[in-house]
């Protein structure tokens, strides 16, 4: 590569950098400025830096509806990608290891399920939940995000079982272990760095979720955090929730970025493997 | 995937001659007793909602008049295929799913050439960057991009006043073309990365002697790209668009958060909630539900049969 | 059609290190040059060189006198041929070899680019499969489509970065036939890369030996195989490959482990300048059973010895004896960095004589051998440097072999018409 050609890659460099962390920066710096500057049009950069969103959402007026929803959020999240994690790894290691008649159409099914339309099984959901009382509780929630998390996670795991290598395991029944000690005590080790991606991944799919959490909750009971900043707007009784919208929107992506920054190599790994490879 | 339903030993056992080892019967008993949960759970929670709702489509229900339930057959269908509503909306989501995929396709690719050819050292800072947009939650997006364009809280006017049209006074969000937009704008933003990242995933693929030998023969970097590059990509390309198309199709929370569906921004996700969540006409809901979920199954198999493209990862 | 001058040519990565160090080589008009040497020589990185898909650290390249080595590849109007073919999987076998014409915009017309597509293919035996995905194609059609797409250009020469490597063993001596026949046929100048030395004897008019970047020789198969410069090139050429024997020099004897030899009349003045200890090296055949050549006017061009074969592997045709001997530890570390540059672990401490198929020697048993010595080249073991090579008689091989293939060209040529 020549030096202009070096040059030119890192102005794209540059590029690509402004334009995936601006809108981050963006909503970071409104979440420092006071309610006044919400008003006529503003600036990029606040004029006067304050924490007074922060203090309102963690100790003020919208304490009690961001805390409940920043607990239901990590908790549903937490439980339904372990769920996910747990359920795809058996069925993952199944599709990739045993010979089994119907492999092919659980495959298939996960991929059908992935395309769904969220919106399309909530109606039915709501109406079910209401019924048999699971309507803004957190497993009314839970299961609904297994239909986001566990078909990623199964193809996900899927392709990565498929590379561990398979002598192994076989080694080890021959030495006199069972598939199911053969599956423990060989192939789990190899596959931990694979669920753990997977893990990660099936956690942002259920902390993204927005249309469940809108429809299958009514109170600080299940509500997650997305969907209470859509309250926040009609429900609080200041002038404008900017700010304190602002200031939660920095607090639900705080875990993200750690995630990213930590482990980006493992994610775009399982991200092109699940999708590419299959 | 390799899926092998006919292995040797079914086929005899078919023919009634030699029944299945008792290997073979543990081996697929465990194969089910490990698949069998997690196949369990997405049927239960995807298919029996959308058998559910078809069975609701069918009639006329409200959730305010529970006894008022009748059943009227395909009528829902007529009510809602005839609204002019309906037929807006479908056509703002095709619009919304045309332009962001056809614009993320675009951007998508010159940021995998970017990671794909930036120096090695910087190549874990690329990745981070866009994994930010990837992973951080549709909502928190919609409304940085809200609050960015908006009359009282946003700096876009300031920043482009000298553009035409823009000014101190031009509110984005009080009209529908400006709206989508920051609608598509937001939506892009988001997921770019991901069809970025399958595109890089292509171009890995891409044998490094197929453009060496292109060079020889005497194509120039452009050449190399659309005779060599990109069609050896297709397979790539195909399955990005598919996957980012279907997931367009389905957009919901940007528009949720900035207009809530006003100005002519309404998509089908948005008239199937508003209709069974809001104004809780559980009848027609349910067969909005079903006629988007219907949509999605054509955009899938127009996919796969008509352009071939390989969903299941092409080793089935 | 053009000839290709490589001036001091060095190829230096960022690390320093040099993967072609100072290699000059001329290759004429319609001559096939051979570059061999075993993995990691340089070999590759040359041709990529000429071919433009790496930059050049010093020295000029010309192409028929011109310097080229800042033009892009797609300047230099040369043809390559890829070690996987470089097919466009995407494209039929017909659109593979119309490419590069395809590339030139303009330049040709729908009917001449099918015109040069036909003939190519007419030549290639590939009117079957035009149609067809190279996918669907086997290794040796494969072959001939990556060549297909050489020819059809017109261009002033062809290179070959190890064409064959990929196919079986069967397959690669008839494709080997298949493009030296081609060659000849075209009469275009040809530069080919590859680390087997059959396929180098075989092919080339010239072959340059290369190691760790630097030339060792450049000469006919014929010189490299009679008159080799160095240790490295006569242990490389050769096929089971030249036996290397530590010998001291007393007078007009050498004593080796596996007994006396005189000194050969052709060696004699040429050794005094190197010290007592010495590498002798003799071919295989060079040796025979000691019964076999009593009676012919051969015995007396050589020298006989006793030795026990610990075994004996017959193929029909012919039969290698193996002698195990001490091996002089004065020279093992010589013999074993020779053996780690031609990709080998260490130099076994054995010769390899090959005796005639009727031959009753065995394995075990003590048997009188017969060593031609006016075929047995010495060795100075710390240069390397062939001590009794003959330059004139060298230069002589290569000469005629120059001729042959003139007079092979004009006979190919005469054919055609």
């Amino acid at each position: 590569m020549s030096t202009k050609q070096k040059i030119g890659w890192a102005i794209a460099l540059v590029v690509v950098l402004i334009w995936s962390l601006f809108p981050v920066l963006s909503i970071l710096m409104n979440s420092f400025k006071p309610a006044s500057e919400f008003a006529g049009g503003g600036t990029l950069v606040p004029k006067t830096f304050t924490l007074e969103n922060y203090e309102m959402i963690f100790t003020g007026g919208a304490r009690d509806l961001f805390l409940p929803a920043l607990r239901n959020s990590i908790g549903i999240t937490l439980i339904a990608t372990a769920v996910a994690v747990v359920l795809a790894t058996l069925c993952a290691y199944a599709i990739a290891r045993l010979d089994f008649p119907g492999k092919r159409i659980i495959l298939i099914t996960a991929l059908a399920v992935s395309m769904f339309p969220v919106v399309s099984i909530v109606t039915p959901l709501f109406n079910v939940w209401r019924q048999i009382g699971l309507y803004d509780t957190w497993l009314g929630l839970i299961l609904p995000y297994l239909s986001l998390t566990l078909p990623i996670s199964i193809w996900t795991l899927a392709a990565f079982f498929q590379q561990i290598p398979w002598d192994l395991e076989r080694a080890a029944q021959v030495d006199g272990a069972t598939s199911f000690q053969a599956f423990r005590k060989v192939i789990v080790p190899l596959a931990a760095p694979g669920v753990f991606t997977t893990a990660i991944i099936a956690f942002f799919i259920a902390w993204n979720d927005f249309v469940f959490g809108i429809g299958l909750t009514s109170t600080g009971a299940a509500r997650p955090v997305p969907a209470a900043l859509a309250f926040f707007t009609g429900a609080s009784q200041f002038e404008d929730p900017a700010g304190a919208i602002s200031a939660a929107a920095i607090v639900v992506t705080i875990p993200v970025v750690i995630l990213v920054l930590a482990f980006q190599r493992q994610i775009v790994a399982g991200l092109t493997q699940g999708a590419v490879k299959g | 995937m390799s899926t092998t339903t006919q292995s040797p030993s079914t086929r005899r056992d078919a023919q009634g001659k030699a029944p299945l080892s008792d290997r073979t019967r543990a081996e697929r008993r465990l194969g089910w007793m490990l698949a069998g949960p997690a196949f369990l759970v997405m049927l239960l929670v995807t298919m029996y909602p959308i058998v559910q709702a078809l069975w609701d489509s069918l009639f006329s229900y409200r959730l305010t008049a529970p006894d008022d339930r009748s059943f009227v057959f395909l009528q829902n269908y007529w009510t809602v295929l005839t609204d002019p509503v309906f037929l807006r909306d479908l056509g703002v989501t095709v619009l919304i799913t045309v332009v962001t995929v056809a614009v993320e396709l675009v951007l998508g690719f010159a940021l995998a050439l970017v990671m794909n050819n930036v120096i090695k050292s910087f190549r874990g800072v690329v990745r981070t960057a866009i994994l930010v947009p990837y992973g951080i939650i549709t909502v928190v997006s919609a409304f940085a991009w809200f609050y960015a364009f908006d009359i009282n809280t946003g700096y876009v006017n300031n920043w482009f006043g000298w553009l035409p049209i823009i000014g101190p006074d031009f509110n984005w969000f009080g009209q529908g073309w400006s709206s989508l937009i920051v609608i598509m704008a937001s939506e892009i933003w988001k997921t770019t990365p991901f069809i970025s990242l399958l595109l890089l995933a292509g171009l890995a693929q891409v044998p490094g002697e197929l453009n060496e030998a292109a060079k020889v023969d005497g194509a120039g970097w452009w050449q190399r790209m659309y005779k060599v590059t990109l069609p050896s990509m297709k397979a790539a390309i195909m399955v990005a668009v598919v996957f980012r198309a279907l997931d367009a199709f389905r957009i919901f929370d940007n528009i949720f958060i900035m207009t809530n569906g006003q100005y002519g921004t309404e998509t089908l996700s948005l008239l199937a909630y508003r209709t069974s969540i809001t104004r809780l006409e559980i009848g027609l809901g349910s067969a909005v539900s079903v006629i988007l979920f219907i949509c999605v199954l054509l955009i899938a198999f127009v996919a796969m049969k008509v352009f071939k493209v390989d969903l299941a990862g092409g080793k089935g | 059609m053009a000839s290709i001058t490589m001036n001091n040519i060095v190829k230096k990565y960022d690390d320093g290190f040099p993967a072609v160090n100072d290699v000059s080589i001329d290759v004429a008009d319609g001559e096939f040059l051979i570059l061999v040497g075993p993995s990691g020589c340089g070999k590759s990185t040359l041709l990529r060189m000429v071919v433009g898909l790496e930059d050049i650290t010093s020295g000029d390249l010309l192409i028929d006198g011109q310097r080229v080595n800042e033009k892009e590849p797609r300047q230099r109007n040369l043809s390559m041929v890829f070690q996987n073919y470089a097919l466009y999987p995407f494209l039929t076998v017909y659109e593979n070899i119309a490419f590069p014409l395809r590339l030139a915009k303009g330049k040709f017309s729908d009917q001449e680019i099918d015109q040069k597509v036909r003939v190519a293919s007419d030549l290639l035996d590939l009117n079957d499969h035009l149609e067809r995905k190279p996918g669907n194609l086997s290794g040796g059609q494969r072959q001939r489509v990556a060549m297909g797409r050489a020819i059809v250009r017109d261009a002033d020469a062809f290179l070959f970065d190890e064409p064959l490597s990929n196919l079986d063993a069967k397959l690669r001596g008839q494709m080997r036939t298949e493009i030296a026949q081609l060659q000849r046929r075209l009469g275009i100048t040809s530069i080919y890369v590859t680390h087997d030395q059959t396929e180098a004897m075989t092919l080339g008019d010239r072959v340059a030996v290369l190691k760790k970047g630097r030339l060792q020789q450049i000469a006919s198969p014929r010189e490299l195989y009679e008159q080799p410069a160095n240790l490295f090139v006569a242990g490389f050429i050769g096929a089971p490959s030249m036996n290397f024997l530590p010998a001291r020099r007393d007078g007009d004897v050498f004593h080796t482990p596996i007994g006396d030899i005189p000194v050969p009349e052709h060696a004699q003045g040429k050794l005094d300048k190197s010290g007592d200890l010495l590498i002798l090296g003799v071919r295989p055949e060079h040796f025979a059973d000691a019964k076999d050549v009593q009676d012919s006017p051969w015995a007396s061009r050589g020298a006989t010895f006793d030795a026990e074969l610990t075994h004996t592997e017959w193929l029909g045709n012919q039969q290698y004896g193996y002698v195990r001997y001490e091996q002089d530890q004065d020279v093992k570390a010589k013999l074993d960095e020779l053996a780690k540059d031609l990709d080998a672990d260490e130099m076994p401490a054995q010769v390899v004589v090959e005796l005639d198929a009727s031959s009753r020697i065995r394995g075990g048993s003590q048997a009188t051998l017969w060593v031609n010595t006016r075929k047995m080249h010495v060795f100075d073991p710390e240069s390397g440097i062939n001590l009794t090579r003959d330059e004139e008689a060298g230069a002589e091989l290569t000469r005629e072999a120059n001729e042959e293939r003139k007079a092979e060209i004009e006979r190919l040529k005469t054919q055609d018409v």
